[in-house]
């Protein structure tokens, strides 16, 4: 190998990026999934490649693998020009794609060999990496367990396993951590620190979990297609040093008072987290209680440090046009707190064969409350939900829906509910407006009161400039407002949301969140399930789901509570959450 | 109620019409698959390719050969020369069958008042085989019949007077054509109906219609317009083809006709929609239309009789709601056949429809995963 | 972990990655059994219902006898077609009602012995006998109607023996009929279903395993491996092969002893082509797989371009011959056409070198079309 000069730029970035452009033909119109679009990647660090869904990770990620052709610029992976030479690219970078192809028909022994066998890594050193590897991911125990029948995250580390069969100098990981549960996030993270301290690997990792780019040593920000910025976490977040307070209030309810600080001059961000709102200010803007809230005495403000969001926000709202919308009046008048329950679960078991999804759940919701239903995949809450919503009966105990007895009224629980699945689950083939009042008569909407509904869901969501775009091309944004739109046109009392902003950017989920604070305040009942540890600082209450059985139960500052120690005086929800989960865990290994 | 199903419908349309590739998947193979089919598929013999071998220098076996060379169903391709060249000729199937005619053919029929015709077929097809030689028997003993009036030989005591019904010179398309309305109503039917409940699994759309007032019965009726409209509309065009282009007479009555093509769209969505709500996903679907649709073909008469299956089989067709569509339409084109004299046929395929669309509305709400 | 590059571990790593993709989708072949069902078990239950299922041989054909005046004559040739093994005959007392019966098609045909049914009319020359076929399936009615001439010529000629008559004509037809002199149409039919089943066999095993691997997500982490998009397809031709050819014994094995099939050819001629054709059938499967991309699409395309061409454009039932020369043209992109006519020669003729060599070479050439078309849609790319 010709040796270069040390300070040669091709030895210094693993990854050059200068100029990318790619755009794709997608209904008609043209999207630029990247647009211009430079960075590099030093050597031997983890750098973090974060945006929201559809910011162009993916598609950067296969133009670096060669899997796509850029329009337009030059990519260099480890000194090769990946255009004129993928397959040398494909030979010495690992790249482990976000639903990785592991064979789920196969064990993890035979997904192993295969890629071994592909990778060209001799028999003879295979079961020393094999040993390394199962080792590092804790999965040696499960080499002859099918791949389809682990859980998601053992998946996600048996695809990172694979990937690195043969060790390669330039890792790049797709979104390795989405739809893992908490606690397999960290063990991943910790394989990836190891795999860069041992085998001196550079990694690239995208993600679209904020909080994750805290733990990355430098991160780019990709927003559009565009890169936003890049360098260290820490100086992003460190701008923004005497901007970020907490501000509760006594008196006020959390919303309400979010909705005012959201207006209030010099707030750049105003997001509920736990009993108060989380709230950024502009630069030079006083936190003074007196300018936020003129006439407002009782709230106070405390200073907190910054997180990521905060900036990652920040940086978003410099760029964007639009403003966040301002609610027009309400269309219900407030309803007075009640203490009505109009949610009942009450010992509600669900079995599938003899496997228990579900056992044994007790809990009532009130009206107007906003209530969370957290867990991993597979803790039961999918199946909670789909009970709820009458999409699958319980095989035990009762539930109760806005005073209907599920087993015998379901038809007339339903016409007073309104569900946003987790995916875009509605007509994709039609348009906004076709779709929009296939479901108001479906609620039994027509005539004029129809029409009106369809006019109040066009201008709530802004959505009448896309009236008749084929829904299934509508940016993910849009898609959610219309999802939202749809389950709200009969005026539901109770709304199902079944992890309604996964994937959204940072803005798009604070509209998303100040519609749904909105109508709790109407006293729509809203039950919402997620495994975004902050969009659980939004709930009232919640219920925190592993294993089908509820591990625990209360408002999401009771559950941080009871983390506080000493090393963590301010825990956040994830902390909590991994907490509840160790203390379970010596339990399952006896099992 | 009835807005609601409407609305439904109206959404169906939309789905399945308004994407450029799906529409040409239900409009285009089912009418380029008419046009080439009913031209295909007919038994009748066109141009069979045949050899002479003729021995004989005399005056009645050219006599003989000229009237095979007249007739259109055959078409010389060689005058063989020697015995050697009979058996590559029929092997490579260069020729289907070979006339051979010994050296005293003339000599013989004009002294002994009898001589041989030897034909050699070839039987890898029976049925081509069988037909062939029918026509060839027709030409010896037309050939025979005017000899003996002309030398005063012996005739045939009596003849058969054979008049066929219905279908007066045999032609095949006119059994075949008809079939196919049949055939392509049921694959378009099924495309249309057996993915249409897994695709909606599979995409989410179908938990979202779940979570609506909707009553399984409102929701099964919303699927099943389209497939009638969608069947009806290419089965009547299907039908105007088969009469105008291939000029196959139709006779009876068209209530007959629609009563028929009404049961037969509803236990073909039946099924359709039976195999789409036990399926979970989209590929599942297609498998299930796949193995109902290959046996429903074989075993509904359409290329060859039920009559000849073995008893247990011909019991199986019954279930098939194809073989009743079948009777009724041939015999509304062919034999004029009327609502009363049909009545058979059409029961059964009510039963299998509303039994079929009975599971489906029940396995809506009750297929668990 | 740098691999040194030089020819023979080069050669290596090719041989270790063909072997890692073929040992994957075995696995793969016998973890899902959906894919041995379709090679095993569909064979065996679409042989048995097209086997049985179609079949042109008329027999028990039922037929109405109208005998207007009985004598000793009418009953000898009514008792001729009672004892005839292809007609179930009914008596009725008059015409109408048999005309009434072959209406409600409770028969296929009438035989109507007039009143002038006798012996001095008999040599007279008129036709005392009138005979209706229902025509609406045309190949059947000529079929009834040559069973019919049959029995009356035979019944003819002993009658005309016993009055010390001659009625030999002229020309009497001497027919050979070679390969099938029985003319059980089982015995075409059987070797050309083999040729429809095997082109959906082929089809449904190829037709989703390239649109699968898209869907799943695999494809794209085995594009950024060093595996080559030649490995990857003969990783994925080879076990189906080896399956296809398993369905194929099968289906001969089956052809020969259940439905007494007479095969005069060798069965390495049949293993030789049937492999020939497989290939021309998995390739075509892979083609629409690879074109897909997604597992609806290629499905639908499979029904609409496998069952219903192969089972009426291959001459396996419909005779190429007779069709219009355009749609003679048509037949020649149907790949199961070549088979068919290979099937039925090796099976009731034996060798026939032109006609096993032509069709092989059509297979052949249509094999390396499909498959190289394959091979260029499918690349490292993922546009």
């Amino acid at each position: 190998m010709p040796s270069f000069p040390a300070d040669s730029p091709s030895m210094e970035a693993s990854l050059i990026l200068e100029d990318v452009t790619k755009r794709f033909r997608s209904g008609g119109r043209i999207v630029h999934a990247l647009d211009a679009f430079s960075a590099r990647v030093r050597r031997g660090t983890v750098t973090g490649l974060i945006g929201p869904d559809g910011s162009g990770k993916t598609t950067l990620m296969r133009l670096i693998v060669g899997l796509l052709l850029p329009d337009h610029g030059r990519l260099t992976a480890l000194g090769i020009d990946v255009i004129r030479n993928p397959l040398a690219v494909q030979e010495s970078v690992g790249y482990m794609p976000q639903r990785f192809g592991l064979y789920e028909d196969l064990t993890v022994r035979e997904n192993l060999d295969l890629y071994a066998d592909l990778q060209g890594v001799l028999p003879e050193q295979r079961s020393a990496r094999y040993s390394e590897l199962m080792h590092m991911t804790g999965l040696a125990r499960f080499t002859g367990r099918l791949a389809g029948d682990l859980s998601g995250g053992m998946k996600q580390k048996l695809g990172l396993a694979c990937t690195l069969v043969r060790s390669p100098d330039l890792l790049l990981l797709d979104e390795p951590t989405v739809g893992v549960d908490p606690v397999s996030r960290r063990e991943l993270w910790s394989i990836v620190y190891r795999l860069v301290e041992q085998e001196g690997m550079t990694v690239l990792l995208s993600t679209a979990y904020l909080d994750e780019a805290e733990r990355c040593q430098e991160v780019i920000l990709i927003h559009q297609g565009k890169p936003v910025g890049q360098g260290k976490p820490g100086d992003f977040s460190a701008r923004l040093t005497g901007r970020t307070f907490h501000v509760t209030s006594p008196v006020v309810n959390k919303r309400t008072l979010q909705e005012s600080l959201a207006r209030a001059p010099g707030v750049i961000d105003a997001v509920i987290q736990g009993d108060g709102v989380r709230l950024v200010t502009a630069p030079g803007a006083s936190p003074d209680p007196a300018v936020l809230l003129p006439g407002r005495s009782d709230i106070r403000v405390a200073p907190v440090f910054p997180r990521f969001e905060d900036s990652f926000v920040t940086l978003l709202k410099k760029d964007s046009e639009n403003p966040s919308p301002v609610f027009g009046k309400p269309d219900r008048r407030p309803a007075a707190p009640t203490e009505e329950d109009v949610i009942v679960v009450q010992h509600v078991k669900r079995r599938f064969g003899s496997f228990y999804a579900v056992k044994d759940i007790s809990f009532t919701v009130r009206r107007g409350e906003v209530f969370g239903l957290l867990g991993a995949n597979g803790a039961g809450k999918s199946t909670t939900f789909r009970m709820l919503c009458g999409l699958l009966p319980a095989s035990e105990g009762m539930l109760r829906v806005a005073g209907k007895d599920l087993r015998r009224a379901a038809a007339m629980a339903r016409a007073r509910i309104g569900y946003m699945a987790q995916r875009f689950s509605l007509y994709a083939g039609l348009s906004v407006l076709e779709n929009l009042r296939f479901f108001s008569s479906v609620y039994g909407l027509r005539g004029g009161n129809q029409r009106k509904r369809l006019e109040w869901a066009m201008n709530e969501f802004q959505l009448g400039s896309m009236a008749d775009v084929i829904s299934g091309n509508l940016p993910l944004g849009y898609k959610q407002r219309l999802a939202l739109a749809a389950a709200l046109m009969h005026e539901p009392e109770i709304l199902f949301l079944d992890e309604p902003t996964s994937g959204v950017d940072p803005l798009a989920r604070r509209e998303f969140w100040n519609r749904i604070n909105a109508l709790s305040v109407q006293g729509v009942t809203i039950l919402v399930t997620t495994h975004f540890m902050e969009e659980a600082e939004y709930c009232d209450r919640l219920v925190i789901m592993a294993d089908g059985e509820i591990l625990s139960q209360g408002t999401p500052a009771d559950m941080k509570e009871r983390f506080r120690s000493a090393e963590r005086p301010e825990p956040s929800l994830e902390d909590a959450f991994i907490g509840l989960m160790e203390t379970r865990q010596p339990r399952e290994l006896v099992s | 109620m009835l807005n609601r199903i409407f609305a439904l419908m109206i959404k169906e349309f939309l789905a399945l019409l308004k994407d450029k590739r799906s529409r040409t998947v239900i409009i285009v193979p089912p009418l380029l698959q008419l046009i080439v089919f009913g031209y295909a598929a007919t038994y009748d013999l066109n141009r069979v390719p045949y050899a002479i071998y003729n021995e004989d220098p005399g005056a009645a076996s050219r006599e003989l050969a000229a009237r095979m060379e007249g007739s259109p169903t055959f078409h010389l391709v060689a005058d063989l020369q020697n015995d050697s060249q009979i058996a590559p000729m029929i092997n490579a199937r260069k020729a289907l069958m070979i006339l051979h005619m010994g050296p005293h053919f003339t000599r013989d029929l004009l002294l002994d008042q009898s001589s041989k015709l030897q034909v050699i077929v070839d039987g890898r097809n029976s049925n081509t085989a069988m037909l062939a030689l029918g026509y060839v028997r027709n030409i010896v003993s037309r050939f025979s019949e005017q000899w003996a009036s002309e030398h005063g030989g012996v005739r045939p005591p009596a003849r058969l007077n054979i008049r066929t019904w219905f279908n007066p010179n045999l032609e095949s398309r006119w059994f075949i054509v008809p079939g196919i309305v049949g055939l392509l109503t049921l694959v378009v039917t099924l495309l249309v109906t057996a993915l249409s409940v897994a695709r909606e699994r599979e995409a989410g759309t179908f938990d979202q219609l779940l979570v609506t007032p909707l009553h399984p019965v409102e929701i099964l009726l919303g699927k099943v317009m389209p497939g009638f409209i969608i069947g009806s509309i290419e089965a009547s065009f299907i039908i105007l083809v088969a009469v105008f282009w291939f000029h196959v007479p139709l006779l009876g009555s068209l209530t007959a006709l629609y009563t028929g093509l009404f049961l037969f769209l509803l236990s073909a969505i039946g099924v359709g929609l039976m195999i789409s709500s036990i399926a979970v996903t989209q590929q599942q679907g297609l498998l299930g239309a796949f193995l109902f649709l290959v046996p429903s073909i074989i075993l509904s008469g359409f290329a060859t009789p039920i009559a000849n299956m073995p008893p247990f089989m011909q019991d199986l067709t019954l279930l098939n709601p194809m073989r009743y569509f079948l009777v009724i339409i041939r015999s509304v084109f062919l034999e004029g056949g009327s609502v009363s004299l049909l009545w058979p046929q059409y029961w059964p395929m009510a039963v299998i429809g509303m039994v079929n669309l009975s599971i489906a509305a029940w396995l809506f709400r009750h297929r668990l995963y | 972990m740098k691999t040194m590059k030089h020819p023979d571990s080069t050669r290596r790593s090719a041989g270790m990655r063909l072997h890692g993709m073929i040992r994957k989708e075995t696995l793969q072949i016998l973890r899902d059994p959906s894919s041995i069902a379709i090679a095993f078990v569909l064979p065996l239950v679409l042989l048995l219902i097209f086997g049985y299922g179609v079949s042109l041989d008329a027999e028990h054909v039922p037929i109405a006898l109208v005998v207007e005046h009985p004598s000793a004559q009418t009953s000898s040739l009514t008792s001729a077609f009672y004892h005839s093994p292809y007609f179930d005959p009914t008596g009725y007392p008059h015409i109408r009602q048999a005309e009434e019966a072959l209406r409600e098609k409770k028969v296929d045909g009438i035989v109507w012995l007039r009143d002038n049914f006798g012996g001095e009319t008999l040599s007279a020359g008129r036709s005392p006998v009138g005979v209706f076929v229902n025509g609406v399936d045309a190949n059947n009615a000529r079929i009834i109607q040559g069973y019919m001439e049959g029995v009356w010529a035979k019944w003819l000629e002993q009658f005309s023996a016993a009055q010390g008559m001659s009625v030999e004509m002229p020309v009497t037809l001497e027919q050979r009929i070679w390969f099938n002199p029985g003319l059980r149409s089982r015995d075409y039919l059987v070797p050309g279903l083999i040729a429809v089943i095997m082109t959906l066999i082929g089809a449904l095993l190829t037709a989703m395993v390239v649109a699968r691997e898209w869907e799943r997500g695999t494809m794209e982490a085995l594009m950024v491996t060093p595996v080559s998009v030649r490995e990857i397809l003969l990783g994925k031709i080879i076990p189906y092969f080896i399956l296809g050819m398993g369905g194929m014994l099968l289906s001969v094995a089956m052809a020969v002893w259940l439905f007494q099939v007479p095969l005069r050819g060798s069965l390495w001629v049949l293993l030789g082509t049937s492999a020939l054709f497989l290939l021309v059938a998995l390739g075509m499967g892979l083609l629409i797989s690879t074109l897909a991309k997604n597992q609806f699409m290629a499905g639908q395309v499979a029904i609409i371009t496998t069952f219903l061409p192969a089972f009426i454009l291959s001459g396996f039932i419909f005779d190429i011959g007779s069709m219009p020369a355009a749609i003679q043209w048509i037949t020649r992109l149907i790949g199961a056409r070549y088979f068919v006519a290979i099937l039925q020669t090796v099976f009731l003729a034996g060798h026939v070198w032109p006609v096993i060599l032509a069709n092989s070479l059509a297979l052949l050439i249509m094999g390396v079309i499909f498959l190289a078309l394959v091979k260029r849609r499918t690349q490292k790319r993922l546009e």
